[in-house]
């Protein structure tokens, strides 16, 4: 007989491997980030189980509400009508296929030497008691201080390099009219 | 086991019933409330003073046929107000109305809230990419957009918050601020404050920033191809994520169920009375300003409301550490 956490671990690991799988497949690229949200929704209750609630939240909130918006921007963006039409294979997919197939292979190989590592300082107990938000922020501003500062650095180089070039040349018109000619892809007249 | 679950299942049917019959007549109140600050009466034919105007919409929006655009993406389309509808819904299952009294009081309240919120633009977005219209899809992206860029400012006006509660769980956040020097962090908070409420505006897509369904430009926005119930779940949606707005900025900057004095039986009071308050300031807003043009959402969201949160969680880290210590 299974426990609940069991059934609803498989629950969601075959929810996750079926919906994956499906986004690959199906041919509409909407459908395809729907099926995509849905897998992130079930990674989120995979964290859950796990006591990582901060980190299912924020899988939710960053994955889900933000990063897959932007995909379907660009989806938004493809000819549907054509999309659906294409071929699907390009002609080395068998290349593609067996390469694959080895990195199954070798994955399930690697699988049986999988060995518990040692308990660190934070049991689910630990965990538990002061709730994931706290032991995350505990630990991230304490030990990993010096990565998460360099990340949040590299994240601050995009965000300024994406401005620079979605900026270009347009602080060269001084005039709205100026604006506009440069907006409708016109060069200035000296 | 089993009777704790019953006694669950129970409690969220007697909270749904509340909360759909408050959205019934959150849409009376609506109209009367414009309507007087017009000049009019607003609906009074249904009942005395048109009370049961909500009840006869019901019925109406029930029996309409069930249009279906024949271009549309089936499934999709079928989805769409479903997933706007069920992600407010969530939502309330993590409020407190009263002490102790919440379905589900967990650690991560309002960044669960947060998430719902954000899922809730989901439903609009895909909504006008599957009605297969140029005026739904117009609607769709503009709300996409806007909802991106509001949640943004909305998180970080929470953060003020989070830092002087010390920890994200709605209880606890209103026993915090029952026990800081004012009772309501909307004093020591408020540029916080005021950058939630236009936040909260935006993301429920109410006037001045219901550019998504802007009637003058686009029909109805989003919802111009659904007919009959399914633009009632959409509609449902919209009230719905209006109360849980109202309920988040009660409990984060106005006490919660905390009040001058205590009412006995009958708790929940002063958090309805501050709900609905929030509810008359969306009205408030809707018959006071014109509608802003989409580049000025966009430069207000992203160059005023985020540096003002952000300023704010600076200001509030300097005063936690080297003031209120």
């Amino acid at each position: 007989m299974l426990t609940l956490p069991q059934f609803f671990f498989i629950y969601f690991a075959l929810a996750i491997i079926f919906l994956a799988g499906m986004a690959v497949n199906v041919r509409n690229p909407v459908h395809s980030v729907l099926l995509v949200l849905a897998m992130f929704f079930h990674m989120a209750g995979v964290y859950l189980m796990l006591n990582a609630e901060f980190l299912a939240a924020v899988q939710v909130i960053v994955y889900a509400g933000a990063v897959l918006v932007l995909y379907l921007f660009v989806v938004f963006l493809v000819n549907i009508k054509e999309e659906i039409r294409l071929k699907r294979f390009i002609g080395s997919y068998t290349t593609g296929r067996v390469i694959t197939i080895g990195m199954l292979a070798t994955l399930l190989a690697a699988a049986w030497s999988f060995k518990l590592g040692p308990a660190g300082t934070w049991s689910i107990e630990a965990v538990r008691e002061i709730t994931h938000t706290r032991a995350l922020g505990i630990e991230m501003f304490s030990h990993y201080m010096l990565p998460f500062e360099i990340a949040g650095v590299i994240l601050l180089v995009a965000v300024v390099g994406g401005m620079a070039l979605a900026k270009k040349d347009r602080n060269r018109a001084t005039t709205t009219e100026e604006r506009r000619a440069l907006m409708r892809g016109e060069e200035l007249g000296e | 086991m089993v009777i704790e679950i019953l006694l669950t299942i129970l409690l969220i049917v007697v909270v749904f019933s509340v909360i759909m019959l408050h959205v019934a007549y959150a849409t009376y109140f609506e109209r009367k409330v414009i309507g007087h600050m017009q000049v009019r009466m607003g609906p009074m034919r249904v009942g005395p003073h048109g009370l049961l105007q909500p009840i006869a919409d019901g019925i109406k929006l029930f029996f309409k046929e069930d249009v279906f655009p024949e271009t549309a993406d089936k499934p999709t389309f079928y989805a769409a107000p479903i997933i706007c509808l069920v992600a407010a819904l969530t939502s309330i299952a993590v409020i407190p109305f009263w002490e102790g009294m919440a379905i589900s009081d967990i650690n991560i309240g309002l960044l669960f809230i947060l998430a719902m919120s954000s899922l809730a633009g989901w439903g609009v977005v895909l909504a006008g990419w599957a009605s297969n219209s140029k005026y739904a899809f117009l609607g769709g992206l503009r709300a996409s957009a806007q909802i991106i860029s509001y949640e943004i400012a909305m998180g970080l006006s929470i953060v003020g918050v989070m830092m002087m509660a010390g920890s994200l769980n709605m209880s606890e956040i209103v026993k915090a601020q029952a026990q800081s020097p004012f009772g309501i962090y909307a004093i020591p908070q408020v540029l916080g404050f005021f950058v939630f409420l236009v936040a909260m505006l935006a993301e429920t897509n109410r006037t001045p920033f219901d550019m998504p369904e802007c009637e003058s430009e686009l029909v109805a926005g989003y919802c111009t191809e659904y007919a009959g119930f399914r633009f009632a779940l959409f509609f449902l949606g919209e009230y719905v994520g209006m109360i849980v707005m109202a309920s988040v900025g009660t409990i984060c900057f106005l006490g919660g169920w905390t009040g001058p004095f205590e009412v006995p039986f009958f708790p929940i009071i002063w958090f309805m009375l501050k709900v609905y308050f929030l509810i008359f300031f969306f009205y408030w807003v809707r018959a006071t300003l014109p509608r802003y043009r989409y580049d000025q959402i966009m430069a207000l969201g992203w160059k005023v409301l985020i540096p003002l949160a952000l300023g704010n969680v600076i200001l509030t880290g300097i005063m936690k550490t080297f003031v209120w210590h």
